[in-house]
């Protein structure tokens, strides 16, 4: 279970505002090998969904994919014409969006979407294409799908609806999929039923996936690799357990300890990190969580940390890891 | 949809009664009547006169007697021209009207929503801007200027187009241009700010993720939303343009039936002036039923007032 599906390199995006280059992804790079679920965390503004948007080269001006590599099954997807990405997209890297409510077309039904998106990437007949969609729904848990696939968008309710967009993309089975925020719009108990329906076709179809969220609490349900990301970086990377467990950036150990807990008091106050992300229109010279960390030392604030190697492919972009400097008391106890 | 028809058609009638009891009581509180004239008649003679009209009558039997005409569709004899029917003026008025109408109609929709779709796809590109200066020029500059520069450049100093008249396919450049200008410049803007907003939405980012092709995503995705808007200001539109202007129609000396109309008001020619006015109404309220239906059509969100 080695083969890489995609690796980025170095990514860097920016939007070129008339206020200035606003740089969204600061070099972000990351391996997805076959069957992993990856996730990619992150408060707003930290480049989750610019770096998905990249991949899908999605990214609509003023934005710019400046440099770095996309490579999809060893495929350079950075010199591919706008054509041959349309080609890829839906076939082989499909990816639904955060708002189902606006997502799917309200004056097409979602039949003829389905269909229209089969029949652009298989050679199948009409009616083919409709059993194949009415299938897909099924297996998305649409009760009655003959009859529900004849509505239009509106009559649909949010969680059948991101049920719909999760079948559309897996139509044409691709080998990834890239949620943006899937579950975010979606009311509690509905976020659990898209999380096990993921879980279970991705399962099925042997699709490797990319999860983009800000809730911790979805990623450890699905993901088996997490990146941290803020201020267009990657923090920390690493699978669940050394992320959940052995945290070993201050920004994830800041995300972790902001959460709610069962076993806190009824009147324990929560523990926000404090401060505000970092500007990316002049962003900081050293390590964009400076500002705000707990553990700032001088070298933080003038030069970038590299990401050091923590073993078992667990990677932390904190100066704290360097051997010059000093220990921090008690730090390796984790997050949680 | 078979009683959302026959409750439109009832409220129709409903209008018709209003619209033609409005203008019956407006027109006859203007001073003078059909028979008035610089110089006077003899009073014998027009109250013979309105005696054989019945214009003797109180309004309200008037106004009754013409309304039972109209249920025949007998618009009643001209006032002004003698031996002519309002029904004859129509028939003779319309055919000019309608044809210049109708050419100025495809012109608008065949030039104005591509324009306006390129516009919005090349937005803040110089091609973008041409159109939007030209359409910022035809929405200030009124007819009757474009009617009267065609026919001094056109038709004066060049010569390439006759200066009157619809004798030949050429008579008709003019006026469609001068007739189209206003609502060609408008629908360009509709569309182009319609789709602008519609290319923004999250569904055409969904479109291209799933590989859609990008001429289905502009020409399907998008324009099916785009339109609906369009659609709107279309339907009145036309209606509007069909049945002529009074304006392009003197400047080009057309035989339309936008003439008659302003003539028969300042002519106090009673029947005429009821006659179009119920004409352009039921024409008017015909082409918004008809934008109603189109609605249904084209956006499964929006239901005949019955069905819920």
């Amino acid at each position: 279970m080695n083969d890489t599906i995609l690796e980025v390199r170095d990514l860097k995006t920016s939007f070129f505002t008339h206020l200035g280059e606003v740089q969204a992804v600061r070099g972000l790079s990351f391996v997805l090998n076959k069957g992993d679920i990856l996730g990619i965390v992150g408060e707003s503004g930290s480049g989750k969904s610019v770096t998905a948007l990249s991949v899908m080269k999605l990214i609509e001006t003023p934005g710019k994919i400046k440099a770095g590599e996309i490579l999809f099954k060893n495929e350079n997807l950075t010199n591919y014409s706008h054509s041959q990405m349309s080609d890829i997209r839906g076939k082989e890297i499909a990816m639904i969006f955060q708002d189902p409510m606006t997502s799917l077309n309200p004056v097409i039904s979602i039949k003829e979407q389905m269909i229209e998106v089969i029949r652009r990437h298989q050679k199948v007949t009409r009616k083919q294409a409709l059993e194949r969609a009415i299938q897909m729904l099924k297996l998305v848990g649409i009760p009655e799908p003959e009859k529900r696939i004849h509505a239009y968008p509106h009559q649909f309710s949010g969680g059948m609806r991101q049920r719909a967009m999760i079948a559309t993309a897996l139509s044409c089975n691709p080998r990834l999929l890239i949620a943006d925020e899937p579950t975010t719009a979606l009311d509690v108990t509905i976020q659990a039923q898209i999380i096990d329906i993921m879980k279970d076709i991705t399962q099925k179809l042997d699709t490797s996936i990319i999860l983009i969220t800000h809730d911790l609490g979805v990623i450890a349900e699905l993901c088996t690799k997490i990146i941290v990301m803020y201020g267009g970086m990657a923090m920390e990377k690493g699978n669940i357990d050394d992320i959940f467990y052995a945290t070993a950036h201050p920004y994830t150990r800041g995300l972790l300890k902001s959460l709610p807990r069962m076993d806190r008091k009824a009147h324990d106050r929560l523990n926000p990190i404090k401060g505000s992300p970092p500007d990316l229109m002049k962003p900081p010279a050293g390590c964009p969580f400076a500002p705000r960390c707990e553990h700032v030392m001088q070298i933080c604030k003038e030069e970038a940390p590299a990401l050091y190697d923590l073993g078992n492919g667990h990677e932390s972009a904190c100066w704290l890891r360097d051997e010059r400097a000093p220990a921090v008391e008690n730090y390796n106890k984790g997050g949680r | 949809m078979k009683k959302y028809l026959i409750s439109r058609v009832f409220s129709m009638l409903v209008t018709i009664i209003l619209i033609t009891a409005l203008t019956f009581a407006m027109m006859h509180s203007i001073p003078g009547g059909p028979f008035t004239r610089e110089k006077a008649i003899p009073d014998e003679i027009l109250r013979q006169l309105n005696a054989k009209y019945n214009l003797d009558d109180p309004l309200i039997i008037q106004y009754l007697d013409y309304m039972k005409r109209l249920i025949r569709f007998d618009l009643g004899p001209s006032f002004s021209k003698v031996g002519v029917s309002v029904n004859d003026i129509i028939v003779a008025g319309m055919p000019a009207s309608a044809r210049i109408g109708l050419l100025a109609s495809i012109v608008i929709i065949v030039l104005g929503i591509p324009l306006g779709i390129i516009s919005a796809l090349k937005q803040n590109k110089p091609i973008d801007y041409l159109v939007m200066f030209m359409a910022t020029l035809g929405i200030t500059i009124p007819s009757f200027v474009v009617a009267t520069l065609i026919i001094y450049f056109f038709a004066g100093k060049l010569g390439w187009l006759p200066s009157y008249g619809l004798a030949t396919p050429l008579g008709y450049v003019g006026p469609v241009i001068a007739l189209s200008g206003f609502s060609l410049s408008f629908v360009s803007r509709l569309t182009r700010s319609s789709m602008l907003e519609v290319m923004r939405q999250d569904y055409i980012r969904t479109a291209r993720a799933n590989g859609i092709r990008e001429l289905s995503v502009i020409g399907w995705h998008a324009m099916k939303n785009a339109l609906i808007p369009v659609v709107t200001y279309l339907g009145p539109m036309i209606a509007a343009i069909l049945t002529g202007s009074f304006v392009v129609e003197r400047i080009f000396a057309i035989p339309g039936i936008g003439r008659y109309f302003v003539d028969s008001v300042s002519n106090r020619d009673y029947t005429t002036i009821m006659g179009v006015t119920v004409f352009y109404a039921v024409f008017y309220m015909i082409m918004v039923l008809l934008v109603d239906i189109a609605y249904v059509l084209i956006d499964p969100r929006i239901k005949f007032g019955s069905e819920n």
